[in-house]
């Protein structure tokens, strides 16, 4: 299946390779940087490329290339999730996945990628299994190991790999047993020029953080799980008890791990906690552009719109902006055109605006690009879908855990059409907003 | 001087390699990794490298290992070297050591070993261990890239693991069939229904393999589904159909479709993976579902799919577009999500064009209007390839949807004012189209082209505009002799493809309008012949002599008009992905649209089903989950039948088989509580555990008494061994309790208490809240007996009042079935003799002596396997402790005169005479 791993940097260097065949020479990779020349932006390298004799199957993650080299047909979906769990690994084990981590670690990125890979299939990509098998770098570890002679490497068959519920190791323990679980959601919305929604959906996850002893069985039940549309589930979840009873039952793997992911369809009504009134005006023949922006929040059951960030990219056309924000600092890079604002918290009673001018190149014409809003904040305490969970019940181990239940939505994409007055067309433009209710 | 900087560090790396340290030689071995990863040549230092592959220290060892797979290929001889070590280590007793040992060893590509390979294959195939034959699996494919011709002996060993039933080995062993014998589909036909219920217990990554392994399996076996749709609107399987019914008039017309229950049974397995977290394992589903589902059903997949749009960019990328090849034949599917393939502004440029493909292909009369506001955002966008394929787009919906034509055509020639050229061009080049599917009223478009013929640059577009002018020259008679003017003048400035058209323009006018255009004609046909591009020269010579008469010119001449004006089909605007369904969703070739190294075709469907009993596995194979297993599906295939009224006769046969089946379930009640592949999710998953369990077990099941109903104060108590693996800790003995309430009140919080010893590990079960008056519950639980009859006592408490039990395990209830050969069985058996080995005469009745008499009795006491003998004097019996896992193997000899030799071979020993004692009991009582 996989037969090579090369992993390039955004300057197009190959920083690692490894090999699980025979071993594929590494000019394999020009044909990959082909690609990237002809490519625009990074993210535009097409995921899959062939080759005369292979194929190269692609991720681009913390701006590394992770290019798999494959030589006959597989599903391409097969390496493409299989890349990201390595890249998801090399962050679990060395908290960041960057280009100087991986060298730093090379050892121990070498025993990890040979752990999970054999002859080019899978073998072990659970994340406790493979700390098991190798244990993560810590300084202290280090330490010790160059002491005593000690490894980091693990000599018994992790106790996951061959029972049934091989996401949990046995044997663990805790003296404080604690099981955290955040309720995560994002919205992505399309809004009108007129500020009516066209779109509005939500997506959440659940992640936990289960810190318990044994083997515990837990329930996690919710007050309205009709809401959640579409699920997909961490494999340690019963999907049968799910289809019949709307109970998340499980046994849960030990430490950081995603149990759900959902969605909240469209036909329920969601409710867009924040707006934005625009006004962006630019006048045929002359130099000057007007910028009025002024956010306020909505529906947000009396919780702070906290962290809002607005950044938007602005015509080409423009030179520079001299814009007053009533709260918070902003900025505006000329080369880019992007305009940042800082904005911070809102306050309801006194809402943010920023307010101004822009200069535009002299002779020329009025611009006619769609300049793009980003909006990102958060909101503490509030899951948007309204999603609550009922209780949280755990069998087969004696011991009272502490529970934890945190709600928080995040930032999806939010797009905004802008009218511009004064002009006799009207351009729909596109602004992701993003929203994170904690 | 790098070069010079490596040779010394080389050097250096091979003092520290031969030092005597431990920690140095380590240190070097990590240094030498580095340069690995770097790709730098570290193949020198094979020699001093070597030497450690039998380091007691596991990270050395483990990156010797990662060294010698890497350059054994160009050091054959020096890794030689290292084989024995390996070899020695498949005889370790640690199942980790000898995996990893067979991992490296077939990771070697030296060809002198493949025989060692081979044997080494062979025996790890029937390993205790599952992660031992997993290994094995995938050695199976190292040895056959290295030499092919192993194949015949590669494919018995296959064979052997398709049958195992661990789901450790079915996604590894699947996977080497593919790449070893992907066409031997005979090897699956027995397994087929193992690997359907297996399926969900497979790790993720052999879900994938499985399920495309099936789907190819599937296409081959069943009849179509797609009959029951027929007469419904746009069937591509229609035509198919139609003359297959055509060929069998007579019998097959009445018939109506039925589904084979194995076609059914895949189906429904594979459903609940649609919400597996793997988006690898997601797409193969619903790639079985297009490919393999009644067309109704498919549906199923669409959300899911929707779903994994909010995944990576890369898995956005596969997945849209294998939507925009089922959006092209299937639009209903993800019309409803159609808000799901609108374009934003941060998606790569990729995404933003499958997006668009998408959003064309599922364009209707009730949504284009929609679609093409949306399309109108698109235009503005800065990604100016974006653009241009925006318009192009608009160009289809405007072809395929004929309400909008119009619309689309007014708002292309709106946007032939926009000031960036490319979205100008792309317009020009797409109005041009259009124009020609319905030339008739548009000479006002045409017109107005012409007119904006000389702020175009762009040569495309030029070539276009002088295309549309010269092929409706008719319908523009001032204009058309006007641009020609205009291109005289700027011919020789002009690209290429303009000049191509201006010749062509200038030869239409000629043969139409000859009066006012002889003279520029000429001119331009000049200037063409001494043009730089010889395929100008080419064509302008070509044109003279088709147009110009002249003595020489022939008869073509006369045909000229009706050569250059012929009417011209219109071209049709399609999807790119229209042919790319003639490859399996989801794989490498359909994402290149070009068939890949290794791609297996998916075969049409068989018009007849092929012999559907090769699927029927002997009942005595099937295991107490499999039983349980085809009952739930008769329940399917009788409610299937109701649908379609009349059953025809091999499904008959078949609920006949089921029925048999549901009444050996009936017989053996004790097996409706042992956990199952597909109620996985109701129950605590027990999969794993049951592979090694060989046979059911057969015989009556003891039930003791723990509590009286008259010291519990109306609780009552009863315990038996289910004698399945204990799911809480496989060190544990499972033991099912039965409490029930014959008082005349209701009795809460049953639950135990304190336990003696106190270090006795109990896995308990989960405290009843409240049990009602005549009611009965059946609980679970797990007790380490740590290999030994001593009792576990323990408090069964309810809310008032503690009541002291103990359970008293038999000796035979300590043991658990272990699955070996005969010739396995008899080499364990010569590792322990001596004082490990305990035996008896016994003395039976003759009518007891058959094996299968004897095998009834001893399973009656003791949980064991039976091993399957070739002599018919012997009967053995394998099985492990649960607690230790110690080795128990019993065998009986039949001697004259109904006497036996019953023989116990074990480690423990006290436990050897104790069982010695029961089996003895058992089998003389009878």
């Amino acid at each position: 299946m996989i037969h090579s791993l090369f992993l390039v940097n955004a300057s197009g260097d190959i920083f690692l390779e490894k090999h699980w065949k025979s071993v594929v020479s590494r000019s394999v990779c020009d044909y990959f940087f082909e690609a990237q020349e002809r490519a625009t932006e990074p993210e535009n390298v097409p995921p899959v490329i062939p080759t005369p004799h292979h194929y190269l199957i692609s991720v681009l993650r913390h701006r590394i290339y992770f290019v798999a080299v494959i030589q006959s047909e597989v599903p391409p979906l097969f390496v493409i999730e299989f890349l990201h769990r390595v890249v998801d690994t090399f962050q679990d084990y060395f908290g960041v996945c960057t280009e100087a981590a991986i060298k730093d670690n090379v050892v121990v990125v070498y025993e990890l990628l040979e752990e999970m890979l054999d002859n080019g299939f899978p073998l072990a990509t659970e994340s406790n299994i493979l700390k098991e098998l190798i244990k993560p770098p810590t300084i202290l570890r280090t330490m010790v190991n160059t002491i005593t002679g000690s490894t980091n490497v693990g000599e018994q068959l992790p106790t996951g790999q061959l029972s049934v519920v091989p996401w949990r190791r046995t044997g663990v323990k805790y003296t404080n047993n604690e099981a955290y679980f955040d309720v995560v959601e994002e919205i992505d919305a399309i809004i009108d020029k007129s500020g009516s929604t066209i779109t509005a959906e939500i997506q959440g996850v659940i992640d936990a953080c289960v810190k318990l002893t044994g083997m515990p069985d837990l329930t996690l039940s919710f007050m309205n799980p009709r809401l959640l549309d579409d699920v997909s589930f961490h494999p340690c979840v019963r999907f049968k008890r799910w289809e019949a009873e709307r109970i998340l039952s499980f046994i849960p793997p030990d430490g950081n791990f995603r149990l759900l992911s959902y969605h909240v369809s469209s036909q329920n009504l969601v409710a867009i906690p924040v707006y934005v009134k625009h006004n962006i005006t630019f006048r045929e023949g002359s130099s000057q552009g007007r910028f009025d922006l002024t956010l306020g929040p909505k529906q947000t059951m009396g919780k702070a719109v906290e962290s809002v960030l607005v950044s938007s990219q602005l015509p080409r056309g423009v030179l520079n902006a001299n814009l007053n924000p009533s709260q918070g600092t902003y900025t505006f890079d000329p080369v880019t055109k992007l305009l940042s604002w800082d904005v911070g918290k809102i306050n309801p009673q006194k809402l943010p605006s920023l307010k101004g001018t822009m200069s535009l190149q002299a002779g020329a014409s009025k611009p006619d690009e769609n300049p793009t809003i980003n909006i990102q904040f958060k909101i503490q305490q509030m899951a948007i879908s309204g999603l609550k969970v009922n209780r949280l019940d755990m069998y087969g181990e004696k011991y009272k855990p502490f529970k934890g239940i945190k709600y928080m939505t995040k930032a999806g994409k939010f797009q905004r059409c802008v009218w511009i007055a004064g002009s006799d067309r009207y351009y729909t433009n596109r602004a992701s907003l993003i929203i994170v209710t904690s | 001087g790098q070069h010079l900087n490596l040779i010394s560090h080389l050097r250096n790396l091979k003092e520290m390699l031969e030092s005597s340290k431990e920690s140095l030689k380590l240190e070097a071995m990590k240094r030498i990794v580095g340069l690995i990863a770097k790709g730098k040549n570290a193949s020198e230092l094979f020699p001093a490298v070597v030497k450690n592959v039998a380091s007691k220290n596991i990270e050395l060892k483990k990156l010797v290992y990662v060294y010698l797979v890497r350059y054994a290929e160009e050091q054959q001889d020096l890794a030689l070297l290292s084989i024995s070590t390996f070899q020695r280590a498949l005889k370790d007793p640690n199942q980790f050591i000898r995996a990893s040992a067979l991992r490296v060893l077939s990771s070697i590509r030296v060809p002198i070993i493949v025989p060692i390979m081979m044997l080494a294959i062979k025996e790890a195939a029937a390993d205790l261990s599952p992660y031992v034959r997993k290994t094995s699996a995938h050695a199976i494919q190292k040895l056959f890239s290295l030499d092919a011709d192993q194949k015949e002996q590669l494919i018995e060993v296959i064979e052997k693991l398709l049958k195992d039933k661990s789901t450790l080995v079915a996604g590894s062993v699947v996977m080497a069939f593919e790449e070893v014998c992907p066409d031997r589909i005979d090897l699956i036909h027995k397994n087929y229904r193992k690997l359907c219920n297996l399926l969900v217990d497979v790790e993720e990554w052999g879900q994938v393999v499985i399920i495309s392994m099936l789907t190819r399996y599937a296409r081959t076996q069943f009849t179509s589904p797609w009959k029951e749709v027929r007469g419904q609107s746009g069937e591509v399987m229609k035509a198919f159909y139609e003359s297959d019914s055509e060929e069998k008039k007579g019998h097959t017309e009445e018939k109506p479709y039925i589904m084979d229950p194995d076609h059914r049974l895949l189906l429904r397995n594979t459903k609940p993976l649609l919400q597996s977290r793997n988006t690898a394992v997601v797409m193969s589903v619903a790639q079985l579902y297009w490919h393999l589902a009644p067309k109704h059903e498919v549906s199923i997949v669409t959300k899911s799919l929707v779903r994994l749009l909010r995944s990576h960019r890369e898995v956005q990328y596969i997945v849209l577009q294998n939507i925009a090849t089922m959006s092209i034949q299937r639009k209903g599917m993800f019309e409803p999500f159609m808000k799901s393939f609108y374009v934003r502004s941060t998606d790569a440029t990729h995404i933003k064009t499958l997006k668009l493909e998408i959003l064309t292909n599922l364009a209707n009369e009730a949504n284009i209007s929609t679609i093409l506001r949306e399309f109108q955002t698109y235009v503005k966008s800065q990604d100016k390839a974006f653009a241009a394929a925006t318009i192009q787009a608009i160009g289809r919906c405007a072809t395929n949807i004929s309400e909008v034509t119009d619309t689309c055509l007014n708002g292309l020639v709106l946007l032939l004012s926009n000031r960036d050229e490319t979205v100008v061009a792309e317009s020009v080049v797409v109005i041009k189209k259009l124009l020609q599917t319905q030339p008739t009223q548009h000479s006002e478009i045409i017109k107005h082209m012409a007119k904006l013929f000389d702020n175009i640059t762009v040569p495309m577009a030029r070539a276009s505009i002088l295309w549309l002018i010269g092929e409706y020259c008719e319908r523009v008679p001032k204009i058309a002799p006007d641009v020609l003017r205009k291109m005289a003048k700027s011919f020789t400035a002009e690209e290429d493809i303009v000049k191509l058209q201006t010749v062509n323009l200038a030869a239409k006018l000629y043969l139409t309008n000859s009066k006012q255009t002889k003279l520029l004609t000429q001119y331009i046909l000049n200037l063409g012949k001494y043009d730089q591009n010889y395929d100008i020269r080419d064509r302008t010579r070509f044109i003279r002599q088709l147009i110009v008469p002249s003595e020489k010119s022939g008869a073509l001449n006369k045909y000229a008009r009706r050569i250059l004006l012929a009417p011209k089909p219109a071209p049709v605007l399609e999807s790119s992905f229209k042919d790319r369904d003639r490859f399996q969703l989801g794989t490498l070739s359909h994402s290149l649209n070009s068939k890949a190294t290794g791609y297996q075709e998916l075969s049409d469907w068989p018009a007849v089903a092929p012999d559907q009993s090769v699927r029927n596995v002997e009942i005595i194979e099937a295991s107490g989950s499999d039983s349980e297993e085809e009952s739930s599906e008769s329940e399917k295939t009788s409610s299937d039948s109701g649908k379609s009224s009349s059953g025809s006769e091999q499904s008959s046969s078949e609920s006949e088989l089921e029925q048999k089946k549901k009444k050996k379930t009936k017989k053996v009640p004790q097996k409706k509580s042992k956990p199952t592949a597909a109620d996985r999710y109701s129950e605590i998953p027990a999969v794993c555990w049951s592979l090694r369990v060989t046979t059911s077990s057969f015989g009556p099941v003891k039930t003791y008494e723990l509590l009286h109903h008259m010291t519990g104060k109306g609780l009552a108590a009863k315990y038996h061994f289910p004698r399945q693996p204990c799911l809480y800790q496989p060190s544990m003995v499972a033991v099912q309790v039965i409490l029930s309430n014959s008082s005349d009140h209701s009795l809460e919080e049953i639950h135990i208490g304190d336990r003696s010893p106190a270090s006795l590990s109990i896995h308990c079960f989960n405290t009843i809240e409240r049990l009602e008056p005549e009611a009965s519950v059946t609980v679970s639980m797990g007790i380490d007996f740590s290999d030994s009859t001593q009792a576990a006592n323990f408090q069964l408490c309810t809310k008032e009042d503690q009541f002291s039990v103990s359970i008293q395990p038999a000796v035979g209830e300590l043991l658990m079935p272990s699955s070996m050969t005969e010739q396995d069985f008899c080499k364990e058996q010569g590792k322990l003799q001596g004082m490990n080995e305990t035996s008896a005469t016994i003395t039976m009745e003759t009518a007891n002596a058959s094996s299968q008499a004897i095998s009834k009795q001893v399973l009656s006491v003791a949980n064991v396997g039976v091993v399957s003998s070739s002599q018919n004097n012997f009967s053995r019996f394998a099985g492990r402790t649960v607690s230790s896992g110690a080795l128990v193997l019993v065998s009986l000899e039949l001697k004259e005169s109904s006497t036996a030799l019953l023989t116990i071979n074990t480690e423990k020993t006290v436990m050897a005479s104790m069982l010695l004692r029961d089996i003895k009991q058992a089998l003389t009582q009878a």
